[in-house]
């Protein structure tokens, strides 16, 4: 049974359609990233897994529960939302930033998974470090940890690498791979396709709020849908850690 | 001792001193003698000026600062803003428009009225900015509300006095405008300390929805809590401190903004571990001012609602300079 299935599912928003009868799934032990130019439906898409999207038509599915007949607890017992918005509103340390992954665990608890999670995104050395300070790569970090922190069978992570350094990025997507590695599954919104190929074990590429493909990343990111969804003339080459794509502005 | 227990520590310790001296000092300096008389004879008059006049007013301030402090940590924590105050939400003018209208009809013969009615202004603001903060999901579209709502209520009690037909009414409507707990009595803390105590339990229920709003309105509608519902506790503690501060002194601004502030860097900005903390700085700082005032040679005593804002707005832009420059608000 899928950990995720959005079944024909269609939104709006402000009027506008930003979902269009999208069918996506996801299974315990895979990443599946999502990619699309910008306005193409990403964020709708995991807001609509997380169920903070109204659903005009289709259903959300977790765990193979309808999520509009779940509770607030039990949602989030399916699934961990780690949102594009990486603005903390107080100075807290980065230990009880992290340790709001997991508001049902009595608070020692909470904190020692929270320190846990830190050392996981090497970011154990932040803990007592309040987060105004901190870089965008080490508050990137840090709320990757509270969202590893939460025990959800389903992570959904909106763009986590967005204006991150090269390392930072792959470390980001590492732990996300190691969570799929670890029985879990992974649905994470990415721009950068060679990340996408590097790291997904499928790519469902989204145009218009439509899903256009949905496949083995390298089948999904096929020249055609390269040239027709993102504008690019492209192909993919064998590099030494997978392949890269290789790619201009169609002309 | 870790850093709560020594805020807790000093905060508890400097209000009972703050007390005690409120009490002890006064207007009419005492002698040995006559405060001898005071502590020993509770008919005599050392002793009516000790317990029935002074420590009443003592306690109210004690009472309205920390339900002001209190309201004001919870709405900073609610609005994730660190310049919220109840004055931002419209509570404030709400509930003195509640009791400037009570005044000019003839409320003030019926006991309690006024201090109803402030109540009552308060509560419909405050359910407003329930069906306020359901529609409007983010924070700077419901300060824009409560800007709104208190600047409606301020215009309603301005043309109150515009339209009021006794100037005896009039200058009651502005005496309470003022803010003071001048000649406050024991009924009188008998009938806010409850409103009070109401007030933090519903702080006290709101603390983890506070907490989670750190991470933002997707972060907290996602992490399994039920946010309306804390949202809507939040704002009930908020009303019913609010309200009750204003039915029993008037209009007191400041206290609300600066009292979280003092506290937040030594809970580390944990806008849940914030509320009491804020709730005794506001007694401490209410009965400091109210010591202030009472000791400041003037013909007339000072309002208290004036020599907080006095001292309270440019604490305000301190603020806002300093959030502007080193924390994005």
């Amino acid at each position: 049974m899928s950990l995720l299935a959005l079944d024909k599912v269609s939104a709006r928003l402000d009027g506008r359609r930003v979902l269009d009868a999208v069918d996506l799934t996801v299974a315990a032990g895979e990443v599946v990233a999502l990619c699309g130019p910008n306005g193409a439906g990403k964020s709708s898409a995991i807001r609509a897994a997380a169920g903070l999207l109204r659903l005009d038509e289709g259903r959300a599915r977790l765990g193979g529960e309808d999520i509009a007949r779940l509770t607030h607890r039990a949602r989030a017992e399916r699934v961990a939302y780690l949102p594009q918005e990486r603005r903390i509103a107080w100075n807290l340390p980065a230990i009880e930033v992290a340790a709001l992954g997991a508001p049902f665990l009595a608070s020692d608890q909470a904190l020692a998974a929270a320190g846990t999670a830190l050392e996981e995104v090497s970011a154990g050395h932040l803990a007592d470090r309040g987060v105004a300070a901190m870089s965008g790569g080490e508050r990137a970090r840090v709320l990757l940890a509270r969202a590893l922190v939460a025990p959800a069978p389903l992570l959904l992570a909106d763009e986590p690498v967005a204006g991150l350094d090269p390392d930072a990025q792959r470390l980001v997507l590492e732990r996300l791979r190691a969570r799929a590695g670890a029985g879990r599954g992974v649905l994470v919104s990415l721009h950068d396709l060679t990340l996408a190929a590097a790291f997904a074990d499928r790519v469902a590429v989204l145009d218009d709020g439509r899903v256009v493909a949905d496949a083995r990343p390298v089948e999904a990111l096929s020249p055609e849908v390269l040239r027709a969804v993102f504008g690019l003339d492209g192909r993919w080459v064998e590099g030494p850690d997978g392949p890269l794509l290789a790619a201009r502005r169609a002309q | 001792m870790t850093r709560k227990a020594t805020l807790w520590l000093v905060l508890a310790a400097s209000l009972a001193v703050a007390l005690a001296l409120a009490v002890l000092i006064g207007e009419t300096a005492f002698s040995p003698a006559l405060y001898a008389a005071a502590f020993t004879d509770p008919r005599s008059g050392p002793a009516e000026v000790l317990w029935a006049v002074r420590a009443p007013r003592a306690v109210c301030a004690a009472l309205v600062g920390a339900a002001l402090g209190l309201a004001g940590a919870v709405m900073q924590g609610l609005l994730r803003n660190p310049l919220a105050d109840p004055g931002v939400l419209g509570v404030s003018a709400a509930a003195a428009l509640g009791a400037a209208m009570a005044i000019v009809l003839g409320g003030t013969v019926v006991p309690g009225l006024v201090e109803l009615s402030a109540l009552a202004g308060a509560g419909v603001a405050g359910g407003l900015l329930i069906l306020a903060a359901g529609a409007l999901r983010a924070p700077e579209a419901l300060i824009l509300f409560g800007v709104a709502l208190s600047s409606f209520a301020g215009a309603a009690t301005a043309l109150i006095f515009n339209l009021s037909p006794s100037p005896i009414a009039t200058a009651e409507v502005m005496s309470w405008l003022l803010g003071s707990v001048q000649n406050r009595s024991w009924i009188d803390v008998a009938w806010v300390a409850p409103a009070v105590l109401v007030a933090a339990a519903f702080a006290a229920l709101a603390t983890p929805g506070l907490r989670m709003l750190t991470l933002g309105e997707e972060g907290a509608a996602a992490s399994g809590l039920p946010m309306a519902r804390l949202r809507a506790f939040a704002l009930i503690a908020a009303a019913v401190a609010t309200g009750a501060a204003v039915a029993v002194s008037g209009v007191i601004g400041f206290v609300g903004l600066a009292a979280p502030h003092l506290v937040r860097a030594v809970v580390r900005g944990d806008p849940g571990r914030v509320l009491a903390p804020s709730a005794l700085a506001g007694a401490l700082m209410l009965v400091v001012a109210d010591l202030l005032a009472r000791l400041t040679p003037t013909d007339q005593e000072l309002k208290l609602g004036v020599f907080t804002a006095l001292v309270g707005a440019p604490l305000f832009a301190l603020i806002a300079w300093r959030a502007a420059r080193e924390w994005r608000l």
